[in-house]
């Protein structure tokens, strides 16, 4: 014990003199896990808001029944299967605006609630009375409340003009949601005598035999896992978050690395003496992982707290992508348990034993005796460069085979790892090559030393280099999908986006009379009714959308597939237009007959053609207005577009907010439409491009890291060169100048791995993670961006080392000839 | 009486019933905005039968006696109470009532209770007038013509199930003064009236088995808007089936004074009222029923009638325990005359 102690204390000294090493060592650990931890901190804070609102209604794995063909069924059923001895409370789940906010609108039955709900305070509190008595209840959470600038007490009225009854903050309500009585939920909604689900109590099971008896078909048990759609639609959204904390820990990982590589090479002269003096190898081991031990806990430590203070920076912007981009509500403040403060620091352990590993190896098998050879890596430096292009060669191959067996999204992702891998690995290969080139073309001896000398360099630079190229080529990579997303989306928003006012009547009744009047105004060309309705199809939620014949869609609006003639079709046969996702997830295609669950029988269509839907998580059907309202009794009909002059548009909606009031639900504009749907792609790269900057930044620590032990290491090549007359500025200068080209190199090499990184994002990962494909783009004007950021990033790591060499002491240099370094 | 609850305020607002009355299940709350009994008002069949919405509480009791083709004695009970927390009508989930079904299954060796609850305006539990049919969830009680004569009750439970088929050719029996039940010397009061001539047949499910029952039963109607004073804590209360062919409802009502009341029923429905000093109820023993002691063994006293039994339980636990809880079970009684009746007690 005693001599761990000593050996520790030994070993740790070698950090008091050399404070730059300790200090990237530290930061790469931590910024490593702080990147890693940090998106793991939002993936846990989504999934726990996905689960808090999922669970409301299955809690103690309570059985669910809902409409069988999605959307909502009647309340006579509810009571049809009490009166058949079900125990089975009813639940109407909705979206109300409250201020500027969409709120999830639960209705529940506090007097039937099944007691193994967290709800179950509304029935055993004396809220229960207070549900149903005086003004009655809402109930929220304190962070919904905070969310909506509303106190307890306070009577919140909804954009349809409903005043809920006065809040009360409870604990277990989800994020972003308001619970209410089921009959206030009902009016808010306008959905009289309608109810999303029935909650079966704990006491009783329903099989489908006795619920087929009571109620024919139209309801069914939801399978445990479907409650949360939310979970299963923002899985990709997650899994590219992942995707990107995994390669930031990886880059991260780079200049852990490079720093222990360092840390081991110089105490090598002081493991020896240590062993000669009598210290086991089994005390030395000991030892150094007490060491690795401090470190993952000191630079785990700091990594955790960054990875929260990332998470909690990004939040916002993850919480407003995931809303604007599926509905789902997370709870703004972050909430961590033990368990992902451990994970982080298990992740900063194995990330320093992993990274300390052929460091620790080597340490071990020193044999007493032997010279230390500081630079043994240089004699091998061949095999080196044999066993660095076998790798690649076998990522390469990998990536060919991932991508052969591409159906998904984890195999889109391989195909991307396993090329981007492979290229890294052959750049110290290339490198190499270019150098022997440009020896061998060489005229006078400082230059022919110039590229002799930097093949000797590139080994000990290549993991620096390689997280540069990755970092470098991810930037590329991901830059040219958003600029490529941002340039598709705008176009199609343009197309699809072609009628001038888009309104929401608060009730059927309100939509009929606002219709009647719009039909009167001479401003206004077209009245174009959106009706929806609600199904699921292969038990995935689809929206099926009505449109009367007009010129405003058969001349804008986009189609992947399906000619002139898909508009005529669409009108005069049973036929509809499928998005994109949908298409792809039926695999159905053009001319194939699709069945549509409605109510009733099902209604046989023809698919007449394939419509982009960039960002719909759920699938769209486009169907005649006539139609779907003859088909789908209660499809919403409240939501209208527009046709007006442009010039009129303001005019239009000041005189029609005027005269219906609180019977308008929503009224925009399209400008106003194409604001709200950009931003929220926006806030989405916004996260994508914050990583993305982290992950250079963490490129350029891990460059720096390396440069600095090699300036160390490499007296020894640089001392006879200075011996023989050329001065230390100049050698400092020529330094400089090989960091530049090996950058030059990376970033050149960059170019078509980024490339191919874009055409795996859009044309695998993106189809697997979202349904739809993007058309490629490339952007020659970002790449020249690249080459710069690398040759400035390159140039910021270097300067110090080059400094340092410039000014180091010619007693220094002399030492090398000494024999006593 | 049978009053028996407002135990829907106590199981469905425990801290707002029991923040504003001492009185078991909150039937001595005020009651502000119902109609409350006068006396002098004429009950007419079937109409009040049905439901009573302008009074804030009122139930439908049936307790039966009965024995089984295997040689055992069993008790059942089927219950509805209706329950408004606010006066005012509305309709569909505004309706301001709360309805709860009891129903339970007693024998020598277990006691087996069951409770269902449903808000009002919905369906999911009401009561008709004419022909008479109460219902909660699949539980009903259903008269087969507009004189209630002949009825069927069955409710279920994954425990148990019964279907009981009644026959009555007698009239009912208006308690107190023409179906006006005082309930303390400060006006407290009900409209009460009973149906205890009921002849029974059935099957009783227990288990998995199969049980042929026959036996009598005893209906009771009550509703109310405060029908204890607040001081009042609780009562007991007997239905006895005497060897005779008479009956006798016999309740004391505890408060600040005990309150006690008697109805001495001939065969032909004949009723004599029985005064408070008439009547003695002295408990015999008690048992510790879910943590605390209930007197399960009395001997009850009518002096005028020379009438001086003593009672004992066929199921010492037959506790009914919902969120407000009540003993209510089959009982048999030896001494100036024999028989067999229910006793209910609350309060304890």
């Amino acid at each position: 014990m005693r001599e761990t102690l000593w050996t520790l204390l030994a070993l740790m000294s070698h950090w008091r003199r050399h404070p730059v090493n300790l200090a990237t060592l530290i930061l790469g650990l931590a910024i490593a896990t702080a990147l890693w931890s940090g998106v793991q901190a939002l993936n846990a804070q989504a999934r726990k808001s996905y689960d808090s609102a999922a669970a409301i209604f299955s809690g103690g794995g309570l059985q669910n029944l809902v409409a069988a063909r999605g959307g909502l069924f009647t309340q006579e059923l509810f009571v049809k299967l009490r009166r058949a001895g079900a125990k089975v409370s009813p639940a109407l789940e909705g979206t109300a605006r409250v201020g500027e906010k969409n709120i999830r609108l639960i209705g529940v039955e506090p007097v039937t609630l099944p007691r193994a709900l967290t709800l179950v305070p509304l029935r055993e509190t004396k809220e229960a009375t207070n549900i149903l008595t005086g003004e009655g209840r809402s109930f929220a959470s304190a962070q919904t409340l905070r969310d909506l600038s509303l106190s307890e007490g306070a009577r919140p009225k909804t954009q349809r003009g409903f005043i809920l009854p006065p809040l009360v903050a409870i604990e277990k309500a989800p994020p972003g949601a308001i619970i209410v009585d089921i009959g206030v939920a009902q009016k808010t909604l306008d959905k009289p005598q309608r109810l999303s689900r029935l909650i079966v109590s704990g006491e009783t099971r329903i099989d489908a035999a006795t619920l087929a008896e009571v109620t024919g078909d139209a309801l069914r048990v939801e399978e445990p896992d479907e409650a949360n759609d939310l979970s299963r639609l923002t899985d990709s959204f997650h899994l590219n978050l992942t995707a990107f904390g995994l390669l930031a820990f990886l880059v991260g990982f780079f200049i852990v690395n490079a720093s222990f590589g360092l840390a081991f090479e110089q105490r090598l002269p002081m493991v020896r003496t240590l062993r000669a003096l009598g210290v086991s190898a089994r005390a030395l081991v000991a030892s150094l992982v007490c060491e690795l031990l401090v470190f993952t806990l000191v630079a785990g430590g700091i990594g955790v707290i960054g990875g929260y203070l990332i998470a909690a920076a990004l939040l916002p912007d993850v919480a407003a992508s995931l809303e604007g981009l599926y509905g789902a509500q997370l709870s703004g403040r972050l909430t961590l348990d033990a368990r992902w403060w451990l994970s982080g620091l298990a992740m900063a352990g194995a990330g320093a034993l992993l990274a300390a590993g052929s460091g620790l190896s080597k340490t071990l098998r020193l044999p007493v005796l032997s010279v230390a050879r500081p630079i043994a890596w240089r004699e091998a430096h061949h095999s080196y460069l044999r066993r660095q292009a076998a790798l690649a060669a076998l990522s390469l191959v990998a990536a060919a085979l991932a991508y052969r067996a591409a159906d998904g999204l984890v195999t889109g992702f391989l195909v991307i790892a396993f090329a981007l891998l492979g290229a890294a690995l052959l750049l110290p290969v290339a490198l190499a090559v270019l150098l022997r080139i440009g020896e061998s073309l060489a005229r006078g001896p400082l230059v022919r030393w110039f590229f002799a000398d930097g093949r000797q360099e590139i080994a000990g630079l290549s993991l620096a280099l390689m997280a540069l190229l990755l970092a470098l080529a991810t930037n590329i990579g991901v830059g040219g999908m958003v600029e490529g997303f941002r340039r598709t989306f705008t176009g199609w928003l343009d197309a699809r986006l072609v009628a001038e006012i888009y309104y929401e009547a608060a009730t059927p009744a309100d939509a009929r009379e606002i219709e009647e009047w719009t039909r009167g105004q001479r401003n206004i060309a077209a009245i174009l009714p959106v009706w929806r309705a609600k199904t699921r199809l292969d038990d995935w939620p689809v929206d099926i959308v009505g449109m009367t014949p007009h010129e405003t869609y058969s001349a804008h609006f986009p189609l992947l597939e399906g000619g002139d003639d898909a508009w005529r079709a669409l009108h005069e046969e049973d036929a509809a237009l499928i998005s994109e996702q949908l298409a792809r997830r039926l695999k159905v295609r053009l001319g194939d007959a699709l069945d549509i669950p409605a109510p009733g029988e099902n209604w046989r269509a023809k698919i007449v053609g394939v419509f982009p839907d960039y960002g719909n998580p759920k699938g769209q059907l486009r169907v005649d207005h006539e139609r779907l309202a003859r088909r789908f009794a209660d499809a919403s009909g409240v939501h209208y577009s527009l046709r007006v002059a442009p010039a009129a548009v303001a005019q239009v909606m000041a005189e029609m907010q005027t005269r219906f009031g609180p019977k308008i639900a929503r009224i925009v504009d399209q400008a106003e439409v194409k604001k709200v749907s950009t931003d929220i792609f926006e806030r989405t790269f916004t996260v994508t491009a914050a990583l993305n900057t982290l992950t250079l930044i963490v490129s350029a620590i891990a460059l720096f890291a390396s440069l600095l032990t090699l300036s160390n290491l490499r007296l020894a090549q640089i001392a006879p060169v200075w011996a023989v007359g050329v001065t230390r500025r100049r050698l400092a200068g020529l330094e400089l100048l090989r960091i530049l080209l090996f950058s030059a190199g990376a970033a050149l090499l960059a170019v078509p791995l980024g490339i191919f990184m874009t055409w795996g994002l859009v044309a695998i990962v993106n189809v697997a993670a979202f349904g739809w494909r993007l058309p490629m783009h490339v952007f020659p004007e970002q790449w020249a961006q690249v080459f710069v950021v690398a040759l400035v990033t390159a140039l910021v790591a270097a300067i110090a080392p080059a400094t340092r060499l410039a000014r180091s002491a010619p007693t220094d240099l002399l030492k090398v000839f000494a024999n006593e370094r | 009486m049978n009053a028996r609850i407002l135990a829907l305020l106590i199981s469905l607002a425990p801290a707002a019933a029991q923040a504003q009355a001492e009185s078991y299940g909150g039937l001595g709350v005020e009651a502000h905005g119902f109609e409350t009994p006068k006396p002098g008002t004429v009950l007419v069949f079937p109409r009040d039968h049905g439901a009573h919405p302008t009074f804030r509480t009122e139930w439908w009791y049936l307790t039966a006696i009965l024995k089984g083709a295997d040689g055992d004695s069993y008790g059942m009970q089927w219950t509805l109470f209706r329950h408004a927390l606010e006066p005012g009508a509305g309709e569909g989930w505004d309706d301001r009532n709360v309805w709860m079904g009891h129903a339970a299954v007693t024998s020598a060796s277990e006691h087996l209770f069951a409770q269902t609850v449903a808000r009002g305006g919905v369906r999911q539990a009401g009561v008709e007038a004419a022909p008479f049919r109460a219902f909660i969830d699949d539980w009903t009680f259903e008269a087969k013509d507009d004189d209630l004569t002949q009825a069927r009750v069955s409710a279920r439970d994954p425990r148990f199930s019964y279907a009981l088929e009644l026959k009555s050719d007698r009239p009912f029996v208006l308690q107190g003064e023409g179906g006006f039940s005082r309930k303390s010397d400060k006006g407290q009061a009900s409209y009460y009236y009973s149906q205890p001539f009921f002849t029974v047949e059935g099957t009783l499910s227990l288990h998995g088995r199969e049980i042929k029952l026959k036996g009598r039963a005893w209906m009771d109607r009550e509703w109310s808007s405060q029908s204890l004073a607040p001081d009042q804590k609780g009562w007991d209360w007997f239905s006895l089936h005497l060897a005779s062919g008479e009956k006798l409802m016999l309740y004391r009502i505890r408060g600040a004074a005990p309150y006690l009341f008697g109805n001495w029923i001939a065969p032909d429905g004949g009723t004599s009222f029985l005064a408070c000093d008439d009547i003695s109820l002295e408990p015999l023993a008690q048992s510790a029923v879910d943590g605390r002691m209930v007197p399960t063994r009395w001997r009850v006293r009518v002096k005028s009638r020379g009438f001086d039994v003593e009672t004992t339980p066929l199921n010492a636990q037959s506790w009914n325990g919902s969120n407000f809880a009540y003993w209510e079970g089959p009982i048999a009684f030896r001494g100036s005359q024999s028989g067999e009746g229910y006793l209910e007690m609350t309060g304890y």
